[in-house]
Parts: C-alpha cells; structure tokens; sequence
C-alpha cells in the first residue's frame, strides 16, 4: 500500500498543526481535523488521502500539549508521521494514540513521492527516487504500547501500567 | 551511590528501588495531576473508557483547572467547561473554576511543593520546577492514566546545567534570561533533557522569577525546567501559608551534567525575541524602531505580583499611546486582589490597559484580543509561533513585562530601563 508525502519544514508548531483559535472544536474532532496543517499548507487538510503520509523536517510539532494535534491528523486517515526529530510530547502522544511516529532523516524524501512503510522491518521505501530509508527501532514501551494501537489498550491488556 | 542531578533525586524518590540514573526508564508515583479546559474533555473520555484504577484516592491530587477560555466565548466551549465542572465535582476533586487563574500559577500558589513530581496536560508543567519539583506537560491519554493508577512512566533525562553568576541588573528581567538561554540552545537544543539553573544570579532570584525560567525551559525542547530549593522558595510558600511544605532539595556536588552553559548576568541587558519563534532573540540595542499595535501583558510566564509592581511603576503617571491595544492579565485571582489592593489596578486602569480576568487569555488566540490582519503584537508570554495569537496574519514579538509596558507608553519597541 503506498501512499503520499506532503512534506513540511523544520519546527512545526501544534499552533500550526491544530490552531488554538479552533479551540471550540476541540470536542468535534471531524470539524477540527477540516484545519488540520492548514496554516502552514492550506491545501493539506481537503487533499490529503488516507494512506498519505505527513513527513516533516526536526522538531516536528514542537510547542503544546494538545493531543487534538497528533489525533486529527490520525483521523484524516494519515498512515504515519516521519520526521528527523520529534519534540517529546507530540511524540508521546502520537504513540499513545496509535499513530505510528517515525524518526528516519527526511532529507531525501521530495513532496508528493510515493512512500511504502514496513513499520515490522523498519524500513520506508520511496518509490518515486527508488530509496530505501532505514529507521532504528523505537524504544521497547513505546514500540510495546504503539503494538496495542495505543496507550489505553496498553493498560488495559494488563489491567495496570507495566514496562515493557 | 552516585552524585545526582535534582531530577534523578526527586525521580528516583518516587521510583520502588529509590534510586535512578540519567536513561532509565522507570515507572514514578506522582504526587499532583491536572488538566484543564482545553484538554479536559478528551482527557474525561478516556478516563470513561479505561477500566483499569479508579479515582476514588485521586481526591486530594487531582484538580481541574477552568483556565483556558474565561469567560468562555462560545457555547461549544462553555459545554466543555460545564463537562469539566461536572466531571470534577461529581468525583470529589478539586476544581479551580473560572477566574481563579492559570493553572501554573495556582499549582505554584497552592499545591506544588519541593520535591514533589507533578504531570498536567500543559506543556508549560514544568513551571513548577521553580519550586524545586520534577514537573513535566504530557497529553489527555497519559494524564487520564496517570490520574487512575497514580503513576506514570518515564525516561529518566539527561541534564543541562545553565549557570548564571552575577547580578541581573534594572531593568532586566527573568524573562530576559530564559529568551536569552533559549537563544543559545534553539527550540529544539534541550529535547528530552532537564534544563537545571544554577549559579549565583538563580540563588538571588525570587521564587517569582524561577517560576518564569523554568515556565520556558518547554521552549528549548525540555522535558522539565528545575532550580533547587533554597531560603527563598522558604519565603515564597510563607506568602501562601504553606511553610511546612518546605523542604530543601538540591543537586549532589559531582553530579553528571550533558553539557553546562555559562551565561554573565552582569552584561545581559533586555531580550526580544522577534517573530516568529521564541529562539529568534536579539539584545534590545539591536531592535530598532518596530511599532507595535497591541501589547498582551500577562500567561504563564510572568504576570505574578512582582511583575505587576514592576508594571506598575512604569505606567505610574503615564498613558498608553493613543489606538495602541493594552491588554494586561493578572495569573490568578490572588495576584489580581493584590493588585487592587496596592493601588496597581487604578495606574492600570489610568494608564489605559483593558484589565481581564486571570486566564490564559490572548497568548494562545481562543477568545480575547485576537490581533487584526497586519498587527504587531509585543507579548510577555512564550511563543509568538505563526499563528499562535489567532490571527496568522499578525506577527508577535516576545519580551519581559517591563518591556511591554515601556513599549505600550511609547508604540514601539522600547528598552523599560528609560522608565525605571
């Protein structure tokens, strides 16, 4: 299954991912994800397709800790986030909501290149530049929590909060 | 055993076996959680669909801030907030409703004491570090899990140790110090670590200026901001009533630091970071001539009842410059009614400043002084990201309280030290 990169710069903010002057939507996540991005690629949130993949630069969603900002890009159907880093929480979050977060260098990957991810084997191949880009293993609780699809099922598979 | 720095003690004290080092991941009891408005609802979904734990122990370190959008500009939000209150009072825990402040201020009033590990749904957590406490932001998810069974899981950060010898000298501010430390480091140069303060600048700083270092440490990418307690946070939790909350905390001598910076506080004169990153700073000397249409002093960073004094004495006798907005919001109700009571809301309210409840209020752009297109914003809060007032087509420059106020008097950028 290979799907697109819409590629973003360094430092993306949770202010750009899911603005805060969207805040009364914050409990209608179908209307808030209709903004998702939009302040720094207007034609993201009405082009992106299930299966898309966001791929940022460093520091990727630096900023809040809004948890609104990994959802709505996981609800708009986004198979994963890549990025060369990652600022801590929206990371965390991303995990915890099962939203695959990647940290592989994103230099080489162009708008639009048709991307396949292999999550089991780390790997994205790239299809349009005909790369393979490696990535290392997340850390084993995250890896363990993102395997459930998220952090509550997590706790809940072991009625308590344990370490990988 | 090994020298610590301050977050693997206060970590390794909340851990089963006592003791950690820089790396470990580790499973902590924590002694506060919190959330707000903002997050409150989608963290109350959650904790409905968790089975595992219970709330009925959380009565005592579970509060619930209505902080965010006061008083709420819609009914969407003012469904959220009345999901909040609900939720909170039909289990017992404790809610700060609306206009008693923003929740760092308040945790840092009443319930943070040093030594204590505090998660919230707000990244600027870490503001509690300031007392002497590992606190740290995290999302909806981690906090309703962390609410239910009492602990969370972490990795234990590697530390960076910012040390400040000298004096600041008038007119410059904490604030000038952490925009200067995070011109240093960038938005990302702390990532995962612990940014620890030290040196003799720290020592002769109030609890209030702390509280606005380690507010910003989030802003270099850091998991946590933290000082060691001393005779000063003794002083500061005396004004509170909560002298017997002291305990003294700091690192061991020969503890592992990643990497240490040195800064002279006797040279650092007032910090501006332009738009539109909080890392995008300059000394004040080399921001020259930018007019400004709004100034927002208030959030998390500042607005304690030193900056306010502070404020004050800048627009004693003075007026804001005509058809520029001045938006000024105390950080809690406590900081408010000293602020009637010193006379410091009637300079205010001379001086021109529209005086809002204490809130979040214009720093995030949900309700309240959302700048028009083309408008220069001058902003004591902590991130002028694009976007962030509410407007993306406005532009936000940061600096101290003390800054803005002198900014406000004259319409552009303007070093506070003509005024004090």
């Amino acid at each position: 299954m290979t799907g697109r990169a819409w590629k973003f710069k360094d430092n993306i903010s949770t202010d750009e991912i899911s603005p805060g002057r969207f805040m009364s939507l914050r409990s209608n996540l179908p209307e808030l994800a209709k903004h998702t991005l939009e302040d720094a690629r207007s034609d993201f949130p009405s082009n992106v397709r299930p299966g898309d993949f966001v791929v940022g630069g460093r520091n990727f969603g630096m900023g809040s800790s809004r948890e609104q900002a990994p959802l709505v890009i996981k609800m708009l159907g986004v198979r994963a986030v890549l990025a060369s880093s990652f600022a801590r929480i929206f990371y965390r979050n991303a995990i915890n909501i099962g939203l695959p977060a990647i940290v592989v260098d994103t230099a080489s990957i162009g708008d639009s290149d048709e991307l396949v991810l292999d999550l089991a084997r780390g790997k994205v191949q790239n299809l349009t530049t005909n790369q393979e880009l490696v990535f290392p293993k997340m850390s084993k609780t995250m890896e363990a929590i993102l395997n459930e699809g998220g952090l509550l099922a997590y706790v809940e598979k072991y009625g308590d909060l344990l370490l990988a | 055993m090994k020298s610590k720095t301050l977050s693997e003690k206060i970590i390794g004290s909340h851990t089963a076996t006592g003791e950690v080092s820089a790396g470990e991941v580790v499973i902590v009891k924590v002694d506060y959680t919190f959330s707000h408005d903002a997050a409150g609802p989608l963290l109350i979904n959650q904790i409905q669909k968790l089975n595992a734990g219970s709330l009925g122990d959380s009565k005592d370190w579970t509060i619930f801030f209505i902080d965010h959008a006061v008083p709420s500009p819609t009914k969407e939000l003012s469904n959220d907030q009345a999901t909040v209150r609900t939720f909170s009072m039909n289990n017992g825990l404790i809610l700060s409703d609306a206009g008693n402040g923003i929740c760092h201020q308040v945790m840092a009033e009443d319930y943070t004491s040093p030594g204590d590990l505090v998660v919230g749904t707000d990244s600027h957590t870490c503001t509690s570090g300031g007392l002497g406490a590992f606190a740290t932001g995290m999302g909806a998810t981690d906090i309703a899990v962390a609410m239910k069974l009492r602990k969370t899981w972490l990795r234990v950060p590697e530390s960076i140790k910012i040390s400040v010898d000298g004096k600041l000298t008038r007119g410059v501010f904490a604030k000038d110090l952490i925009l200067k430390t995070l011109s240093i480091l960038g938005t990302d140069g702390a990532a995962y670590k612990s940014i620890e303060f030290q040196g003799e600048a720290i020592e002769n700083l109030d609890v209030y200026g702390r509280l606005t270092l380690t507010n910003m440490a989030v802003e270099a990418g850091a998991k946590t901001g933290i000082i060691a307690s001393d005779k000063k946070t003794l002083q500061y939790l005396r004004e509170f009533d909560r002298a017997e909350d002291f305990r003294e905390i700091k690192a061991d001598d020969g503890a592992t630091y990643e990497s240490e910076i040195s800064i002279d506080a006797n040279e650092l004169e007032p910090q501006i970071a332009l738009p539109s990153s909080p890392d995008n700073v300059k000394p004040i000397s080399e921001v020259t001539e930018v007019k400004v249409n709004e100034v927002f002093i208030g959030s998390c960073t500042n607005t304690r009842i030193e900056d306010m004094r502070t404020v004050a004495q800048i627009f004693k006798d003075r007026q804001k410059t005509k058809g520029l907005k001045l938006i000024v919001t105390p950080s809690s109700s406590k900081v408010y009614l000293r602020c009637v009571k010193e006379g410091i809301l009637e300079t205010l309210l001379a001086a021109g400043a529209l005086v809002t409840p204490a809130g979040c209020g214009v720093c995030f752009g949900a309700l309240g002084g959302i700048p028009a297109d083309n408008d220069v914003i001058f902003s004591s809060s902590n991130r002028n990201f694009p976007g962030r007032t509410g407007n993306p087509k406005a532009q936000t420059y940061l600096g101290s309280p003390a800054t803005a106020a002198a900014t406000a008097i004259t319409g552009q950028i303007t070093d506070p030290r003509d005024f004090l």
